[in-house]
């Protein structure tokens, strides 16, 4: 097979509202990858997502959408309808992490009329329509910011709150689908990127603990889902008989010993397997930089020795943002959309290795040393 | 996907590991994990509630409480379906089964009272005016213990609006 260089990438930033959570702004970016504080609403007099009819749907649809002009954040935003998208553009939501399997419907499956996301113009808040529950608002953001996700997020459930009757009871709070959500709806979580845990085999230790503090862990994709490259989902438990800021402080503190211990650990590493660390990084590297056919899963597990070397400042002049967007943008569906065409698996990786080789080319980077460490944890000698 | 350790059981702990600087996944089965010390959550991350529903109606006289449960008067699902697929059909179902449900939610929560913010919806009376206004000084103090001074502005904003003028 010739190698084929697909055309120019057609997802430029400005064209994809929401994706702002991918650009390592936030605090503590190098292992943090993103924040997101969702909160699970349901309207008075209307039976929740699955039960509900086209019409009930519909209905649903119809009085958020007639609110959302009196919504500071959500005034202009794009409403989408999820069941009129071809079946890979819902997959790009998904991809995304903007849209869930059940909201763009599990297997392929065309989701139910009604069904929509709502992307504000800020584009960090969005809301999910007619999935399990009446409404999924949620704040996507760039790093560890749990606070300011949750202040925005406040601030739009309440006015939204008074435009639409929200489904509250005395005792049990926020009325829900799911009895694990009910109260006060909200699920706060932090995805990390944890390899010198994994490295050095605390990480049992760590996860052990968090669920001792009433936290749990996921994979990349949310509940479910394994654990790729190392990253780790961490959200509260319970949702109920807690106050949101007791959730948000409490998961804030934990996330923040987290990346303490990760924080060590990457210390320890460099100080005592200086040389296997670094020549795991650069294997990677290469293996990323040159490779011409990649699995997603090959794919990950590399970007994580990657990740941990642009961190670690092993590979000069990497930053963390292109590695981030390499992550969404190798996705099966997202390598479809830019080829244009369904793509086989072994055609999927080779898109793949072929779309990292040309953002890592493009980052110019890294400078190889001239070989003349001999194995020192000094990465930066003059070539 | 069985445990990949005793081959035996199902696995429900998904670890990414690097072994002999490898990665290389390991499904493993609750015990075989707890025995390699990644023991999981206490409540698994798959909290499999249809299980523990399930569970429920085996215990003591509660088989026959589930049938008296009766169904929901606004959607009609009954509480045996709320058992075999763990998601409740409408807010009504809350009130209808709302017995059964402070006791599952005791378990999966550790409580059954809310206490976060309390909804004042469109149309309040006194006591929900009381209440959420109670909430907003919470929230208050909070902001200003945590240098939020522009939320707790905002916060001070709402609570003027909404206090009766003397």
């Amino acid at each position: 097979m010739t190698a084929e260089e697909p055309t120019p990438y057609p997802f430029p930033d400005s064209d994809h509202p929401g994706m702002g959570w991918l650009d390592a702004s936030g605090e503590h970016a190098e292992i943090v990858l993103s924040t997101r504080v969702r909160l699970a609403r349901n309207l008075q007099g209307h039976p929740f997502g699955p039960r509900a009819g086209d019409e009930n749907r519909l209905a649903v649809l119809e009085r958020v959408q007639s609110a959302l002009s009196r919504v500071s954040s959500l005034a202009g935003a794009q409403v989408t309808q999820v069941g009129t998208l071809e079946p890979r553009t819902r997959r790009l939501l998904l991809e995304r992490r903007l849209a869930s399997r059940e909201l763009v419907g599990e297997n392929g499956r065309t989701p139910g009329k009604g069904t929509a996301l709502i992307i504000g113009p800020d584009r960090s808040l969005s809301v999910m329509v007619n999935e399990e529950d009446h409404l999924r608002l949620q704040t996507l953001f760039s790093g560890l910011r749990i606070h300011e996700a949750w202040n925005i997020l406040d601030t739009a459930d309440e006015e939204l709150g008074q435009q639409i009757p929200y489904a509250f009871h005395p005792e049990f709070g926020f009325l829900t689908s799911c009895p694990t959500n009910v109260g006060s709806g909200l699920r706060a979580s932090v995805l990390l990127h944890l390899p010198a845990l994994v490295l050095t085999k605390e990480i049992g230790k760590v996860l052990q603990g968090l669920t001792q503090v009433g936290l749990t862990f996921r994979g990349l994709y949310g509940e479910g889902s394994e654990v790729v490259g190392n990253f780790f989902q961490l959200s509260n438990q319970t949702t109920l008989g807690k106050s949101e800021e007791d959730l948000v402080d409490h998961l804030d503190r934990i996330v923040r010993q987290v990346i303490q211990y990760e924080t060590q650990a990457r210390k320890v590493l460099l100080r005592d397997a200086a040389s296997v660390t670094e020549d795991k990084i650069w294997r990677a590297y290469g293996l990323l930089r040159y490779a011409r056919s990649l699995s997603f899963e090959e794919l990950m597990n590399l970007l994580s020795g990657v990740r941990l070397g642009a961190a670690l400042k092993l590979l000069p002049g990497l930053r963390v943002y292109p590695l981030n967007k390499i992550m969404i943008f190798t996705q099966p569906a997202h390598l479809e959309e830019a080829a244009g065409r369904e793509l086989s698996p072994s055609e999927s990786d080779a898109h793949r290795a072929a779309y990292v080789r040309r953002i890592l080319a493009s980052e110019g980077v890294v400078s190889p040393d001239n070989g003349s460490s001999e194995g020192s944890s000094s990465p930066d000698a003059t070539g | 996907m069985v445990c990949e350790n005793c081959g035996s059981a199902d696995a429900v702990m998904h670890l990414t590991q690097i072994v002999d600087n490898e990665m290389r996944s390991l499904h493993l089965c609750e015990k075989c994990a707890a025995e390699k010390g990644v023991e999981g959550t206490s409540v698994p991350e798959n909290f499999p509630l249809t299980d523990f529903l399930a569970q429920m109606g085996k215990e003591g006289s509660s088989g026959t409480a589930v049938q008296r449960a009766g169904s929901c008067s606004f959607c009609g699902l009954t509480f045996k379906e709320f058992r075999e697929v763990g998601r409740l059909g409408c807010p009504h179902c809350w009130t209808s089964f709302e017995g059964h449900l402070r006791s599952l939610v005791r378990r999966i929560h550790g409580s059954s009272q809310h206490v976060g913010k309390v909804y004042l919806s469109p149309d309040p009376s006194v006591s929900e005016r009381e209440k959420r206004l109670e909430g907003l000084r919470r929230k208050l103090k909070r902001a200003v213990e945590m240098e939020d001074f522009e939320r707790a502005a905002e916060l001070r904003d709402e609570i003027r609006d909404m206090e009766p003028v003397t």
